[in-house]
């Protein structure tokens, strides 16, 4: 071997660092976007058709990579919710509720072929509108999304299995409102389990990221299911408001902050609607020193920074055992070095765009939050694009449960990290917080997990793994994170009466 | 000695977890490399094969056509560096030797009764002995396998160890025979009685044995590097071999060293690819990618 | 009394005759005796304590005499939520059998104190007839959810066939803490028909009793408390919902509330202050407790979370 080497073998460090800053730095790899039809304005789709708001009014939607205008949304007000809830009621009366389960099955597994017909379409429209990454609209949000229709298909003529005992009925019409971190699949986890149960549906896609959603109408109007069945109406908090205030809506499903669901249970009292709500979270993932510590370091940084931690059931808190807490710190700076932050559009991205203005400004008010709080930051020496809304990952290290970062869900890039020495001391302190949305637990021993995945107050426990979704996994909340259950038999529930 | 001089604790070897490492691995396939960057890693690719052949039927003159292919991987393209090593069996050591004279291209040779390694220990050290003797610049050793999975972990180390000793000045790729080992857990362990016990290198298979290397295996192996390198400081080589004969999967791996040991790794002194056919398939590519169309293998040669 | 109840199941009921005829001899041989008035108190934490507001409201029995019930305060409500989430954890903790076998030593216990129970109905009002019919389904009720303790996680868990390589699960954990606004009109079986399934589930919980017929509530607080029902997992409460109904849905440590009630206004308060902390209101309005359709798992299901869990499956 060369000289060069053996004195490479020679060579002690006094601080072994790696470097990945140099050796082949990934050119572009930008996903076309040529193939994409975005109309210049769009209407909102009601009873089959495309139709102008009542009062003319129209926001911008943009693209948060760039600032620049990919549309112009209607503004739907109180008239065109009616319009979309009378349409919904005739639907259900006259066809949805009377069409044989089977066929209803049938519109819905079209749906479910022609989003993957379009997949490509769509992965680009939602990197483009919401400002993730490419490589997950297209490997997770899209191909969820379809599968979730394709799964829910096939239970419409199976509902009687699904709850012995008793007789499900449909409700009626289902008023639906989703949030801008996962728009076409938050949109799917709505409508697909609704239709499915035979109800029909109003659903408000978020102001900032419509454009899947209204790609979806195209979808449902290419699927010929029947006019009314599905209304799409785009507008933002006042929209929503009239969804939830609209007499004739039967049962609310809302996706977004526990602040709004908390507004929206309180607004909805004593109507007799139905109600599901995913709100919040502030997960604990947990790291036991006896733990596959570089597969937990994946987790850590897919349970935080997937989707820019735009998502609710993030892996915000981290705890780590101290006897390993200086290694896995280690390795999490190394493995955050490495991550790409930039276009969205690009393959190799692995942090795209905070969504909007006003969720950048928030993230970095709770950056400063974590400073003034004595929080240690971390941040990898990545470079970020100086047009659009982005934000480097960031750690704060040796924080405690008292610290706000800690407390309160930042729904960015942020991980707060705290350390424990002992089993109790961890489940006490995971669920020291009103939320209960998920959890994640790092050890090798079985018994552990299943104790730590029983006392864990959360809707979803993941072991060894994190982020991972399902049509067939129900997803939802313990506490102020919300109730019902979305995915799965258990999501049919909301959308049923059990008579 | 070893590169350290305690023997070898399990409890040092953390658990891995299977479907989290093909998870990552994923993520390493799903990197999009393209123009400047692609030519660049081809090229890196090409200059860390270890161009092998280890059969029965070898022949000095099939080694010494290997040889000038090594030097020589297509003349017809300018800017084409060589590949890092032969690899061949002890006794064509010195026709390999012979035939690579006047470049920097390195021979390696498999000993250690290759590939089973089912000899006695001075069998295996003369085999060492003599292919250094011959003039190998790396000895590729096999580990005991039935004692490893037998739990017999010190005496592997102490095989590795003795081997080392009997390397001199040659470097010492220890083959952990990854498929027959069963899990990522013994993947783990074996690594680090490797590191522990001497080895240079850590390398994935013979070639002998289905599955040979992998991606999930190489990052298992990767980072074992990276632990010892955070503990100690000092850097230990891969060598992914057998199963690596495309251009894309080559990417693949050096997308996976790029991402988990850095720039220090990214050159032939620390990693190499134990392969045969992935050349010519490499050569393929950068050609395909100076003229705009797709090749064939008739125009590439086939030693 | 008791020895002219129903002769349906002869066997069983000769025991309690036999315990019970010596009381009612008693009751009516020693008449130059002096009677022994109770105090009937609010059962917190396994105890019988005044309420801490020292306050009381009276209850005229159809017999004419007039009882003093406990006028509960927000602070009994308060330490009862107290209680309730000390106890929850370690009751939900038990095994499924062993709740089971639990609430079924409580049936036990009541069936030989139904004459009490009997009794009591008709003193609020109840028919003879109605007062044992309403006895008998109330003890009955109590079995049938003994026997869901540990069956009903069976009936609404899953195993959930995902794509990726992974085990995952739901199964059901309890709400945690509920309180319970219990039905005005059937003082024992309404309040027996929401309070097992809740506790079935794992849940520990606070009970407002009913108001008139809060009789029937104060004695079943008397029999669990030397039942094998840990302290604080059931707490009964008696006074009014007007002053109470608020304190019991805004409470921020309690998880659920179970209301049972058609009054608009009720249902409208309960249901804005649940959103507090979002908490889980299950309202409903039953006319007839009786009915068989009244007793199913879903009671249960109304005050559980689907936990969903998930492990890699490799090697």
């Amino acid at each position: 071997m060369s000289k060069k080497q053996d004195k490479k073998h020679q060579q002690q460090a006094a601080e072994p660092s790696l470097d990945f800053s140099k050796a082949l730095i990934y050119t572009p790899a930008p996903e076309s976007s040529a193939h994409i039809r975005l109309k210049k304005q769009y209407d909102l789709f009601i009873n089959g058709t495309w139709v102008k708001p009542s009062k003319g009014g129209y926001f911008e939607t943009i693209n948060p990579s760039t600032e620049q205008v990919l549309a112009k949304v209607a503004e739907g007000t109180q008239e065109d919710v009616d319009k979309a809830v009378k349409a919904a009621r005739a639907a259900y009366e006259n066809v949805w509720s009377k069409m044989p389960a089977r066929e209803r099955a049938k519109y819905i597994y079209r749906i479910a072929r022609l989003i993957q017909e379009r997949a490509r379409e769509f992965a680009v429209i939602e990197s483009m509108d919401g400002g993730k990454p490419i490589r997950e609209s297209r490997d997770i949000d899209i191909p969820l999304a379809a599968n979730h229709f394709f799964y829910y298909a096939g239970w419409a003529d199976k509902l009687e299995y699904a709850f012995p005992g008793k007789n499900p009925e449909s409700i009626g019409v289902a008023g639906q409102i989703i949030p801008w971190n996962f728009p076409l699949l938050m949109a799917a986890w709505k409508i697909a389990p609704a239709l499915a149960a035979g109800n029909t549906v109003v659903l408000k896609p978020a102001e900032s990221t419509p454009l899947t959603a209204l790609k979806l109408a195209e979808i449902i109007e290419e699927s010929g299911l029947p006019a009314g069945v599905v209304n799409i109406v785009t507008g933002a908090g006042a929209t929503g408001a009239a969804i939830v205030n609209h007499p004739d809506i039967d049962k609310i499903a809302f996706t977004g902050s526990t602040d709004v669901g908390k507004l929206i249970q309180k607004a909805i009292a004593g109507t007799g609607k139905k109600l599901t709500l995913e709100l919040g979270g502030k997960a604990a993932n947990i790291i036991f020193e006896d733990a596959a510590l570089d597969q937990a370091v994946e987790g850590i940084v897919n349970g935080i920074f997937f989707n820019q931690g735009h998502v609710c059931c993030a892996g915000s808190r981290l705890f780590v055992q101290e006897g390993v807490a200086d290694k896995v710190i280690r390795k999490l700076k190394d493995r955050m070095a490495s991550l790409i932050v930039g276009d969205p559009m690009d393959k190799n991205t692995d942090i795209g765009a905070i969504n909007s203005p006003e969720q950048l400004k928030k993230i970095n008010e709770y950056l400063k939050i974590g400073v003034n709080e004595g929080g240690e930051v971390f941040q990898p020496n990545c470079s970020i694009p100086s047009k659009g809304y982005f934000c480097k990952p960031t750690l704060f290290l040796n924080t405690s449960q008292s610290h706000r970062v800690v407390q309160e869900e930042i729904f960015g890039p942020v991980l707060a990290v705290q350390t424990f020495r002992t089993v109790e001391e961890v489940i006490e302190k995971a669920n020291n917080t009103p939320y209960g949305l998920s959890a994640g637990v790092w050890t090798d021993k079985g018994s552990k997990i299943f104790n730590m995945t029983t006392k864990l107050k959360a809707g979803v426990v993941w072991a060894n793994t994190y982020n991972k979704f399902d049509p067939s996994s129900p997803f939802g909340g313990f506490r102020e994170s919300g109730f019902g259950r979305e995915g799965g038999l258990h999501g049919l529930l909301p959308y049923l009466n059990l008579r | 000695m070893g590169n350290h001089n305690v023997s070898y604790q399990p409890s040092i070897s953390p658990p891995i977890d299977q479907i989290s490492v093909e998870e990552r691995c994923a993520r390493f396939q799903s990197r999009s490399i393209k123009g400047e960057t692609k030519v660049a890693g081809l090229k890196l690719a090409l200059s860390m094969i270890d161009l092998t052949t280890l059969e029965g039927k070898d022949s000095e003159g099939k080694v010494k056509q290997l040889c000038y292919k090594a030097m020589h991987p297509h003349d017809a393209m300018p800017g084409i560096p060589t590949v890092a090593a032969v690899c061949v069996y002890p006794t064509m050591v010195r026709t390999a030797r012979k035939a690579l004279k006047g470049s920097n291209i390195k021979v390696a040779a498999v000993a250690t009764a290759f590939p089973s390694g089912l000899a006695p220990l001075k069998v295996k050290l003369d085999d060492t002995k003599f292919a250094v003797e011959e003039g190998a610049d790396e000895i590729d050793m096999v580990i005991s396998r039935g004692r490893f999975l037998q739990g017999d972990f010190n005496l592997v180390f102490d095989e590795i160890a003795a081997v080392k000793e009997a390397c001199g000045k040659a470097h010492l790729k220890v083959i952990l025979e990854t498929g027959e080992l069963s899990t990522l857990d013994n993947v783990r362990k074996a690594s680090d009685i490797a590191i522990f016990a001497g080895a240079d290198f850590i390398k994935t298979s013979t070639g002998k044995i289905q599955p040979a290397a992998t991606m999930p295996v190489t990052l298992v192996m990767l980072e074992a590097i990276r632990d010892y390198y955070y503990e100690t400081g000092k850097m230990i080589g891969m060598k992914p071999a057998g199963g690596i004969a495309t251009s894309k999967l080559a990417l693949h791996y050096l997308v996976m060293v790029r991402e988990t040991l850095g720039e220090a790794w990214m050159n032939p002194d620390w990693f190499r690819f134990g392969a045969s056919k992935l050349a010519n398939d490499i050569l393929m590519q950068l050609a395909k990618d100076q003229t705009g169309v797709y090749q064939s293998l008739n125009y590439f040669s086939n030693d | 009394m008791a020895n002219t109840s129903t002769p349906k199941k002869p066997t069983a009921k000769k025991t309690v005759v036999a315990q019970n005829n010596g009381q009612a001899e008693k009751k009516q041989t020693g008449s130059s005796r002096i009677k022994v008035q109770k105090t009937y108190k609010i059962f917190i934490n396994g105890q019988f304590p005044r309420t801490e507001s020292g306050r009381y409201y009276p209850l005229t029995l159809s017999d004419g005499s007039i009882v003093n019930l406990c006028l509960s305060s927000r602070k009994d409500i308060r330490n009862a939520v107290v209680a309730a989430r000390e106890a929850q954890e370690k009751w939900a903790a038990r095994a499924g059998l062993n709740k089971s076998q639990i609430l079924y030593r409580l049936a036990e216990m009541l069936e030989t104190r139904s004459s009490q129970f009997i009794e009591e109905l008709q003193l609020m009002g109840a028919t003879k007839e109605a007062a044992i019919n309403e006895t008998e389904t109330a003890i009955d009720r109590l079995i049938y959810y003994a026997g869901w303790c540990d069956k009903f996680n069976a009936i609404f868990s899953s195993v959930n066939p995902v794509s990726s390589s992974h085990f995952n699960f739901s199964s059901n954990e309890p709400t945690g803490v509920v309180t319970i606004v219990a039905a005005e009109e059937s003082g024992l079986l309404g309040l027996i028909s929401v309070m097992a399934p809740v506790i079935a589930g794992g849940n520990t919980c606070v009970v407002l009793a009913s108001e008139s017929k809060a009789l029937s509530a104060v004695t079943l607080a008397e029999v669990i408390a030397t039942s094998d029902i840990p302290a604080g997992v059931v707490n009964i409460l008696t006074g009014t919902r007007k002053e109470l109904l608020a304190h019991m849905a805004n409470h921020m440590d309690v998880n659920a509330i179970y209301l049972h009630s058609n009054k608009a206004e009720e249902i409208k308060e309960v249901e804005t202050l649940s959103a507090l902390n979002v908490k889980r209101a299950r309202i409903e309005f039953v006319s007839n407790w009786f009915e068989p359709k009244e007793e199913n798992p879903y009671r249960i299901q109304d005050f559980i979370e689907v936990k969903t869990t998930w492990h890699p499956i490799g090697i």
